[in-house]
Order: C-alpha cells, then structure tokens, then sequence
C-alpha cells in the first residue's frame, strides 16, 4: 500500500495500480474515455489529466494523465486544480467540435459515457463554429449498428476488437481528424465479440442493432440480472423488456465468470423470448377448441395425472423446474432429457470434476494460466467466453516478460509493444483447424480418439504410474513427449477439455494429464466445456437417459409422459424420439417455444423463458447462479415450469383448483438440497424472497422509467397495478431501495452521474474488481484437496479409418448449433449452411471436389451436403454442422456412408 | 578541417563511390573501432565530445546510447537511422543524404558497434527519391566491399543494413512513431517510458539517431572529442548544418561551427535580405520553434543560446518572415501543415490543430474575432508539453504563440479592418 495525497488529504491505495484506477477507486468522479479496467491505458484522449506536484513544497506542478502514472509512495497531486479541470473540460470541448449533438435522436442517449464525461467536467457551450467532418457509415452485419459521426476517436474499439478479442476486420483508418474506425468495406463483422464494441464503445458509434428493431431507452427498460442461455458457461447478462417485449442483453459485470464481456450468441440470441412460435395457451390436443383455460386444463390433468408418470428433464431448465417435475413424477420416474450417450459423458465429468483431485478453474482464473491445452474442443465455438479467456492467458504469459523492463501490468501499449507476436504456451488437438489456431504455439489435427491416445500418453510421459498407449504412432509418442515437457515446466497449466466430441477417452485422459502434472509444486486447472446452460445441474440430480425409460422394466408402462422444455428430437432422432413419445397415452409437453416434440403433445402448456421466470442454474464449473424474472408477461398462462409443475402435484394429491396454494421458488430448492445434499450452497447463490434492505425492495426499473400511469392508456385509463413478485426481493416497479444491492440481484448498473455501463466502477471493490460483497455465484464442487491419486484407464484403440464408412463429427458454430439462439435473425443470418467436411485423402479417392455434392447416410436419414474439403481433417473422418436446424438430432458420433451423386 | 560533414559534397559531381570514398579517408573509423575499441570506448568518446542529437531535441548522443543494456547474450538490437526530414523549411540531411552517403554508412557501422547492434535500418522519407537511389547504391557497395554484413573487415562483428522508406508522413519524424511506421504499423507515438533504448523496434532495445548526428560519428572517432569541440564557437561541439530559407539573396545551406550567430547566417552566408524586403523574424529552427525577431539577430546558433532567448535551436534549418509577408497567413501554413499531420492518436493535437488552423484562416480571411485570439492562446498553453501524447503539437505551438506574442498587432488588424492588410 502506499500513502498519495489527493488535494492535500492523505489516502492509501494500493500499489501496482496506475491512478487513475486508485482515484475511481476511492470514489472521484474522474473522467476518461480511452482507459478501460480490462483493457488498461493508452494515454491517448487526454480526458483524465489532474496536476501532479513533485513534493508538498511545488506549488505550480504539471498536467498529467492519471492513467499513465504509476502509484508511487508520497504522490502528490490535485483533480480540483483549476487548470487541471479547464483542461478536463476542454477536452470535451474537444471532442465535441465533431461529434453531432444528435443525443436525442442517438441509441446511446441516456445510457452514454460521452453525455456522463460532457456534465462531469461542466463543458456546456462549444465555442468552435465551423463545418464538422462527416463520415459514411458501413453495413456491419445483423448486430451492430455504425455512426462514425458520433465517434470520439478514444480507440476502444479497435482495441477491444483486435488486441483482445483477435478480430482482424475492425480497423482504424486515416490519419488526423478524418480517423476513421471501421471495416476495409461494408460487411458483417467477423469476430464473435462484436457486441461488446456496443459496450465499449464510449458513445454511439457502435450500437446494437437488434435493439434498434425495438428501441428503448436505458431508462424505460425494466431490467434484471440473468443468466445466458446459450452455452455452459452461465455469463451473467442484464436482460431488459418494454411492453412485453425482450429488448436487449447486456454483459453483467461479475470477475470471475464474464468481467466486462459476452460472446454474441449470449447478446443477441434473445429473441427467442419474443417469437411468434411461443406457446401461448395451454393446449389439449385432438379436442376442439384445442386451447383451453386453466380450470378446464386441470380437470383433463386431474385424471391424466393420476397414475405413474415418466418425467424427463431438461439441461436447459432450471433446478427448480427440473426437480419439480422429479417431485412430481417421484425419483425412479425422473429421467434426464439427454441421450444416454451424454448422460455417460457428463457422468464421467462429474465424477472427475467432483474428485477433489484437481482445480475447477473460473474464467477469470483461466485467464492467469502460463500453459493451456485444449483437448478436443472449439472453444470459439463451444464455449466462447472461454476462447477469449484463453487469448487472454497467452497474451498475459508473454507480458509477464515485461517485468524484467518494469513495465507496468495496465501499460497495454507499451506491453504490447515489447511482446509484439510472442504468446504464451497454448497447445490445441482438434480434428480440424479452429480460431484459437491462430495463437496456438502447437496445434495437431488427429481424430478423436487419436486425442485421447495422446492425451493418455502426455499424462504417461508426466507420471509413470499413469497408463501407457500402445501402438502408439512415430510422430504422435514424439509429440506427447514435446507436449509433456511443456506442461511440465508450466507453473499454471491449464487443460481445457469437454463433450464436444463426444468421446468419454478424451474426457479421461485430460483429467489424467490434470491429475498427473499434480505435484506439490503445481497444481493444475481442469476445466470441462458441457452442452447446455445446466447440464451440470441436471446431471447432478443422478437420473437415468430418456433412452433408459424403454428399459426399465416396467409391468406396466405409465401411459403418462411429462416433457419438460425439451425437444427430444433434437437430441434423440425424429423417428426414435417420436416412436417412443406416442408410446405412451398422455403426454405433457411444457415449453416456451413449439417445436417437433411439442407437435406430438397431447397436452401443451406454455412455460416462462428464463426472462419470464426465476430460477437457479449451475455452470460448467459448478458454480450455482440465480436467474431473475425480468418481467411478468401479459398473458398469464406464461408462468414457470416450476409453478406449473408444483400445481400438477397438488391436482395429482387430489387438491381441487380453488385449493392450490401459491408455490414458492425457494421452498423448491430447500427441498431440492434436503433431498440431494449435493445442491448445498445453491440455496446462497442468491438473497431469499424475503430479503429486503431498510425494509424496501429492489426495483427492476430505473427511477426514470418514464410513461408508466399512459403506456397503457390506450386500453384503460386507469393505471394498472404494478404486477407483484411474491418470489424474489425485485420489484416490477420504480420504487425500492436505490442504493446498492447485493450482487447477485444488481439488475441494472446507475450511479448518479454514471448513467453508461461505466457505472459499473461504483460497484466494485476496486476498479475492475470483484462486485461489492463477493460475485455472484456458489461454487458447489469445493474441490477439497486429496491425497489420494485418481487414474483413469480407457485407452482407445487406435481409430482405423474405413473405406466405406466414416466416422461423422459434430463441428460446432457458435451461430447455429444451439437451439435457442437460432430463433434470433441475425443468428440464423449468420449460421452455417449444411455442409459435410471431409478428408483432402477422401476427396482425392472419391475423386470429390469442393462444393460436390455428397449424400450422407446416418440413422436411418439421408441428406444431400455440400462437401467442404479440410486438408488437416485425418481420414475416415468427415464432420457435420452440429445441431443446426437442417442436421439436428443425429446422436453424434455416428457411423456414416457417403456417397458421391453421379457426375452429371 | 572545418567542415568535416560536407567536405566531400561538391554539387559540381556524383556523390563519392566507395572506392573515391576510401581514398578520401573513408571508412577509417570502421577500421579503427571495430579493431582497436570496444564498445563502451566509443561510447565515451562520443559522450565526451558532447556531440548533441541534431534531430531537434539536443540530447547528448553517447548518453543516449548508454541506456541500451549491453552484455546480454542473444540480446536482438536495432540502430536506426532516422532520415524521415519532412518539417517545413527543413532540408539539412538531404545534403548529407545525397551528397555523401558513405559518410552515413560509416557512420551507422560505428554507431551499431557501439551499442551492439546487428541490424541497422535507414528510415527515409518517401519524398527523397534521390537519396534512395544514392543509398542504395552505396548500401549495395559497402556490403561487396565488407563493410557490411557478416563478419566485418574479419572482426567478427556482423550488421546488416537496410533501406526503409516512409509513406510520406511527417509523424514518423518522431522517433517511436517512425519505429511504429517500421513495424508496419501506424505512425503513432508510443508513450515513453518504456525509451526504444529499451524496448524499441520490434520491442528489442534500438537506438534512433538523426542523420547529421550520425555522420559526426566517424570524425569523432578519427578526430578526438577535444577536436570537435574545439570546432565550436558557441556552447556545444562541433559544426552544424544551418539552412536559411525566405526572402534572402542567397537561401542555401552551410558547415558552419556550431554557434555561429543568426545575424551572420543571414547577412554573410545568406547575402541578406532581398531587396524591398525587411526582416520581420525568424523560425531559428524550423516550423516548430519560436519566432525570434530583430533583438536577437545576434543569438548564438547553439541549443543553450537559442534556447535562453526563448526558442529552440531545433534541427537548426531557419525560416525567414519578412515584412511582406503576412505573419497570420504565414503561421496559418504551418498550422495548415501540423492538423494535416496530426496522427490523430490523442484529442489536443487531432482536434485542437485543425480549430487553430481554422480561426486563423477565419482571421486572414478578415473573419475573425476577437475572442479567436482567446481560443489560439488557449491552445498555445493547452497543446503544450506534456498536454499532448507527443511533441507534435508542442511544437506546431510554438510559431503560434510567438507569433501572438512578436506580431500581435498584426493579427488585431485583421481583426478590425476585417481583411488581411497585406491583400
């Protein structure tokens, strides 16, 4: 720590930080633009200057840039000093002698860094009265909207884009007061973190444009913290609705998981919520009229309901939802909505993750790695909020090297500038060439069980007692020993692995690499990339596959079937999943979203999306995470599995409609965590219901959510009565507490005079720290240290590529392979088209060229794919687009034929 | 010898070849340092003669190579000649350049020695056509003949030498903006520190001297400290280049001893003004120093000297304003200049410099105000040093906040006549 003094008053602050930092930190409103806690200083607009004194006897001092001062002991310096805040005002006026004054016409109004930056330093009159530069703006795709008009050239964004997210299509061009910031020419922006440029981004240049299909001010939004949907990794997002209907995603902040960022999958993909393909009435199928109200419904469940009932869950439902349905349908009758093939992989992942043996990393501590292996996974693809994680660990490793210079840690162009190319350790096996390629120091293209055999023999060559691989290739036993010796000098390795593949060896031998580099001089990190958003939670619950149903035994088939927001075609196979489904006499479909599942229900009822419930979810690294309602939908048939489901039991129990009572989310989960302890700790993820602060509720809605007694005027005059939120300690309202909440139930980031995300600094520790009171998030895997050695054994055969038949893979898009995202336009704009990646080895045999062509056999299907013809890809192997629309449900990895259509 | 940089320039020929250059005493440094020195030796003497940058900044030389960090195995360093001469009114090392490139060559192999450098680049301006192919072919020479490359003269040092030339942007003047240009990037400055001595090109320890700094190498090598200061007759060592442009008889370029006073350069070796024209001041350094005027005609040409009567000695190449000229439409030109060639990299000089540049437009045009002069003496205090990410706009000030300053009257009756008096 080190004493500096603020106009005149002592403070102490902490060392290593530039001051910038150290004055937000303590709480000075002290304006910048280009400077970013993630991103650290450039120096370049000048905006966060303060006079800086040698000692207490100089009295004249000089300008400085606090971003670019390093605390030192005994600083002296000044933000009151009147030159120093001309300057700071100037600054803006600056800024403002090309920037359009359009804030009423401007996305980013009311939710803008520039306007907050404009009142902090006073500048009100702009003296500079000649013709401004206009710009052109470019087409950037279905995301993001751009107004180079509006820029300030702080050049956030292009460091965002291609220092830390590796994007090469975003550039600055030209030079002087024409710097343009854009794309070579108009076309969508390629990288997969385009969305947060609408984050980063200090003012209206790039905003999101799948917002300004249904715009709304910051202030008009009714907000609440949520959890993304679309992958394993559970970022924390703000979700944001007006009239019904979903209007943004935000990225909320919480250091260890996202800090400042999300993929664009996580920010755009919402649109699901607002589709026209959501259920919206309860539906009793071959009756007529089919829709029905709630009464009616009950009296046709009461019957259905009251025999054995087959359940079957869902890894994108809540915990809650989830372990309803097992109340209801009773624990030998839960079974996981997955294949059975995913239910041994995931518990293969549990047990190991669960062991004790080895770290469970965040992504925060996934960033800190020196050495990072990737087995098997895409992670731009699978998991990309790791994939930028994992960019950031290489880059930071090479940095470390700056010490020797004295660099500091926030210096980012200086930094950069002394490790130019160089990166860290990152060492990637895959079938085929990924993004992260790019900056891999050691990249191999082997198929999948070739990776677990080096896998297995990396962790061999770490320690002996660990199991060899026989027959193992030349070149593959030399490149585990190349790979060992690297992790074995690594102080911090991280081994990143996951069910992408879907090949449990690939699994077992990370985890053996993992447990083998445990010595008592390092440990190593283990992290597991999983299908869905709480595929652990359900896979924790310890129930069987669907696919298990057909074997249990039973005398008697139960003639009732509950889904529960799952489409077990997507999963199963159409044929499979629909002969097994109209087995049985009744079945209870509840989802959001129709789809080739809820076609076959006998009974449909429409349940909440997560912006339409509450409820818990554990990520891929056990970490338990509440999701808050955002708002309460207008059409009340819309309400949460688990309400619905805790009613079924009530009707089943033999209640009567007027006797159900209102169940509780919480009760759910402590009866949840009583009956499996393995939940413990998910009951903290979030304040109970009952929480309030000085007695008051936490609003969802800022204290200028403007309109409320006339938005619906049009249909009443009288003002509506604010819907009621008995289950959590959110309001739907303005009015509550204003201060700070606790983090988990932060549903917007405001600070008076911080109207833009920057507010966030306010609610921090430290600047770009954790969140006041801890990040949200329980971990449920404590990860107790043992002594006792795992070893797995499953070595694989070698793979032998066949002539006729080849091994299909799924290969992930980050756009297209998950099911509610592609609901979004400009997710499905940017999906891959079918295609089937095959061998340049089988190319040349078959004598295929690209774009030919080819019919795949696979299931009991056939579909006619373009072939695209991958040089890395070893033969034998051929990957398809996993899970996107036209090849969904195919259980991969399969076995397939292809054949080549005749040559016209 | 008085003019040990020009003396084998003679616009009457071709630059000396090799061969001619040998038999002139060149490339004896070479001999000399790369058998009989080491490194740290050449340091000293060059740190001992006092020899200052004459890039601009007049920072001694040998200090400057003292804070690359020497005895590192495999350490990669970089020497790099900066030739990017593009300030209005300035064209010393195109003399130089173009005259004797040899003496750069030479110049540079002592300089790498120094410091340990085995790759050496020469960043030329894009303008200076001439001067690529003279270099080039000099370059091409000195490899045959084994000044450069492996093994030099058989002493084991190795350097190689290559040619770079700009894209014609008075940025990359700056020394961490030309490495930047080097690299491929941008030419924006970098923030110092981290200096290039110690991460600079390609973020390995580099050494960026001017052209003229680094043609004294050898003299001082062959020639002892003691001697080049005795060529002085002001406060610093050695000769300086001094150019002189604007309404004299005789606008030229000239070896004269280092101190040599302004009244001197104008009256004898610039043959005085022309006739109708009245000396009304001078840019004693280029464009981007102060003005100085009539009371400091006899200002010793040295940094301490020029520096004490308010401005810079700079790259010592001076600009002449005359009393038919308009001062306004003078300085608008060189402000003209400066937005032009602002990076764009921090807010003062990218939006700062194109307002100046405006008002004063706005002011010759006999659009002007009052007030505008409120604004241009904001700006000179506010795009000061230290304000800005580099010495750019610093110095584009600097003629501006003289001139307010010097010929203030003038800009005020631009103001009131709402014209500019000299139309």
């Amino acid at each position: 720590m080190a004493i500096i003094y603020i106009d005149n008053k002592p403070y102490e602050v902490k060392e290593g930080k530039n001051l910038l930092e150290a004055c937000l930190t303590l709480g000075f409103n002290l304006p910048y633009f280009c400077w970013h806690p993630a991103m650290g200083s450039v120096g370049a607009c000048r905006q966060c200057a303060v006079k800086l004194f040698k000692d207490d006897n100089d009295h004249t001092g000089r300008l400085a840039m606090s971003c670019m001062e390093s605390i030192r002991d005994n600083l002296h310096l000044s933000i009151d000093d009147p030159v120093a805040k001309a300057f700071r005002s100037q600054v803006i006026e600056w800024l403002m002698t090309n920037h359009p004054h359009d804030c009423a016409v401007c996305d980013e109004g009311g939710s803008c860094h520039l306007q907050d930056m404009t009142v902090m330093t006073g500048h009100t009159y702009r003296r500079f009265h000649y013709k401004k530069r206009t710009y052109t703006n470019q087409y950037l795709g279905p995301f993001i909207n751009h107004e180079m008009n509006r820029c300030i050239q702080c050049y956030r964004c292009v460091r965002f884009y291609k220092d830390y997210a590796g994007g090469k299509d975003l550039d600055v061009f030209s030079a002087h007061d024409h710097v343009y910031f854009g794309r070579a020419k108009d076309g969508i922006l390629e990288n997969e973190f385009s969305g947060n440029l609408a984050e980063v981004c200090p003012t209206g240049v790039f905003t999101d444009k799948t917002l300004k299909e249904h715009y709304t001010r910051k202030w008009d939004m009714t907000m609440a913290p949520s959890i993304c949907q679309h992958c394993s990794l559970g970022c924390n997002i703000i979700a944001g609705e007006r009239y019904g209907e979903l209007r943004q995603i935000t990225s909320r902040f919480n250091s260890e998981v996202n800090g400042y960022f999300i993929c664009d999958r996580g920010r755009f993909g919402y649109e699901f919520v607002n589709s026209i393909n959501r259920i919206q009435q309860p539906v009793i199928r071959a009756r007529f009229p089919e829709a029905v109200n709630k009464p009616e419904l009950f009296v046709h469940l009461k019957n259905i309901l009251s025999g054995e009932i087959i359940g079957i869950g869902s890894p994108r439902a809540s915990l809650e939802s989830n372990y309803a349905l097992r109340k209801l349908v009773g624990k030998s009758n839960f079974y996981q909505g997955v294949a059975k093939k995913q239910v041994k992989l995931m518990e293969t992942v549990l047990q190991i993750i669960n062991s004790g043996h080895v770290h469970i990393p965040s992504i925060k501590e996934s960033e800190q790695a020196d050495v990072v292996l990737i087995l098997g996974e895409d992670l731009t693809n699978s998991a990309p909020r790791l994939a930028l994680a994992v960019r950031q660990a290489v880059v930071k490793t090479a940095m470390d090297e700056a010490k020797n210079i004295n660099l500091p840690s926030w210096h980012d162009s200086a930094l950069r500038e002394y490790i130019q190319e160089e990166n860290g350790e990152l060492l990637s096996l895959y079938p085929v060439n990924t993004k992260l390629d790019e900056i891999a120091s050691h990249t191999q293209y082997l198929n999948p069980d070739e990776i677990a055999r080096l896998g297995y023999a990396i962790a061999n060559l770490l320690n002996p007692e660990y199991p060899a691989v026989k027959n193992l290739d030349d070149g593959v036993a030399e490149y585990a020993k190349v790979l060992a010796g690297i992790l074995k000098n690594a102080i911090r390795p991280l081994i990143i692995s996951g069910t992408g593949l879907g090949n449990e060896s690939i699994i077992k031998a990370a985890a053996n690499i993992a447990f083998a580099l445990k010595t008592d001089s390092q440990r190593a990190s283990l992290i597991y990339v999983v299908p869905e958003c709480n595929s652990i939670g359900l896979a924790m619950m310890q129930a069987g596959s669907y696919q298990d149903v057909l074997n249990a035994g039973k005398i008697h088939q139960p003639e009732t079937l509950i889904i529960l927001e799952n489409d077990l075609e997507r999963s199963w196979g159409p044929s499979e999943a629909s002969s097994f489904i109209s087995s049985f006499k009744n079945v209870i479909v509840i989802d959001h979203l129709h789809h080739a599942s809820s076609q076959k229900a006998t009974v449909l009822i429409p349940c909440g999306t997560f912006a339409e419930a509450d409820g818990t979810m554990v990520n891929n690294e056990g970490r338990a995470q509440r999701f808050f309602q955002v708002f309460m939908p207008a059409n009340e048939n819309i309400r949460e599995s688990w309400r619905w489901l805790d009613e079924f039991k009530q009707i089943k129990d033999g209640r009567t409609i007027e006797e159900l009572s209102e169940p509780e989310n919480e009760n759910l989960l402590g009866e949840l965590i009583t009956e499996m302890p393995q939940f413990k700790g998910a009951e903290m993820a979030a304040p109970p219901g009952d929480f309030r602060i000085k007695g008051q509720k936490i609003p969802r809605e800022p204290h200028r959510y403007s309109g409320r007694t006339a938005m619906l005027a049009n249909l009443n005059v009288s003002e509506p009565k604010p819907p009621e939120d008995p289950d959590t300690p959110l309001s739907f309202t303005m009015e509550g507490y204003r201060g700070i909440p606790p983090s988990p139930l932060i549903p917007f980031f405001w600070s008076p005079g911080w109207n833009s995300v920057q507010s966030i600094n306010k609610y921090q520790v430290e600047v770009g720290g954790p969140l006041h009171g801890g990040d949200p998030g329980i971990r449920l895997f404590t990860g107790i240290e043992s002594s006792e050695r795992l070893i797995l054994n499953d070595v694989p055969e070698a793979f032998h590529a066949n002539e006729n038949e080849w091994l299909i893979i799924p290969l992930p898009h980050i756009f297209g392979s998950e099911e509610l995202s592609i609901y979004s336009s400009g997710v499905k704009e940017r999906s891959p088209q079918p295609y089937i990646a095959i061998a340049r080895q089988d190319a040349d045999r078959l004598n295929i060229r690209e774009d030919d062509v080819l019919q795949l056999k696979l299931n009991d299907r056939v579909f006619n794919l373009k072939a695209k013809i991958k040089e890395e890809l070893a033969k034998g192997i051929a990957g398809i687009p996993f899970n996107i629309p036209a090849l969904y449900g195919l259980n991969l990895p399969a076995k397939g034929i292809l054949i080549k259509e005749k040559d016209e | 010898m008085e003019r040990p940089l020009t003396q084998n320039i003679s616009s009457q020929r071709l630059p000396l070849n090799l061969k001619d250059y040998i038999a002139a005493g060149g490339y004896r440094s070479v001999h000399t340092t790369l058998k009989t020195l080491s490194p740290q030796d050449v340091s000293k003497t060059v740190q001992d003669s006092d020899l200052k940058g004459r890039g601009g900044a007049g920072f001694n030389t040998g200090m400057k190579w003292s804070f690359v960090p020497m005895n590192i195995p495999g350490q990669v360093k970089y020497l790099v000649a900066n030739a990017d001469e593009m300030e209005p009114g300035t064209f010393k090392d195109r003399l130089l350049l173009e005259g004797d490139p040899h003496q750069l060559i030479e110049g540079m192999i002592v300089s790498a020695f120094a410091i340990q450098a085995n790759i050496s680049y020469i960043f030329l301006r894009w303008a200076y056509k001439k001067a690529a192919r003279i270099i080039r072919r000099a370059i091409d020479e000195a490899y045959e003949a084994g000044y450069l490359g492996k093994n030099i003269l058989g002493t084991g040092f190795n350097l190689e030498m290559h040619l770079h030339t700009g894209a014609g942007r008075y940025m990359c003047g700056e020394e961490t903006a030309l490495l930047n240009a080097l690299e491929g990037k941008r030419a924006t400055p970098r923030a110092k520190p981290p200096f290039p001595q110690i991460s600079g090109l390609f973020g390995k320890p580099t050494i960026v001297n001017n052209v003229e700094t680094l043609c004294n190498i050898p003299h001082i090598i062959n020639y002892g400290p003691d001697w080049f200061k005795s060529l002085s007759k002001g406060e610093d060592s050695g000769t300086k280049l001094y150019g002189l442009s604007g309404h004299v008889n005789k606008p030229g370029i000239w070896e004269l001893p280092m101190g040599t006073s302004i009244r001197e350069l104008i009256e004898e070796h610039a043959g005085g003004m022309k006739t109708g024209y009245k000396f009304k001041g001078v840019l004693p350094g280029g464009a981007s120093t102060d003005f100085l005027v009539e009371e400091h005609l006899d200002v010793k040409m040295d940094f301490k000297s020029v520096a004490a009567a308010g401005s810079r000695l700079g790259t010592g190449t001076m600009v002449v304003l005359d009393d038919r000229t308009c001062p306004v439409g003078f300085i608008h030109n060189l402000e003209h200049f400066f937005a032009q060639e602002s990076c764009g990299w921090c807010t003062p000089c990218r939006e700062g410099l194109p307002w100046t540049e405006k008002i004063l437009l706005s002011i010759e045009n006999g659009q002007g105000s009052k007030e505008d002069l409120d604004l241009l003496q904001m700006h000179t205090e506010f795009l000061g040093p230290g304000n800005t990410f580099c010495a750019l706009a610093p110095g584009a000030m600097e003629p501006l906040q003289s001139g307010l300053k010097y010929f203030r009257e003038d800009f005020e009756k631009h103001i009131e006549l709402k014209i500019c008096p000299w139309r």
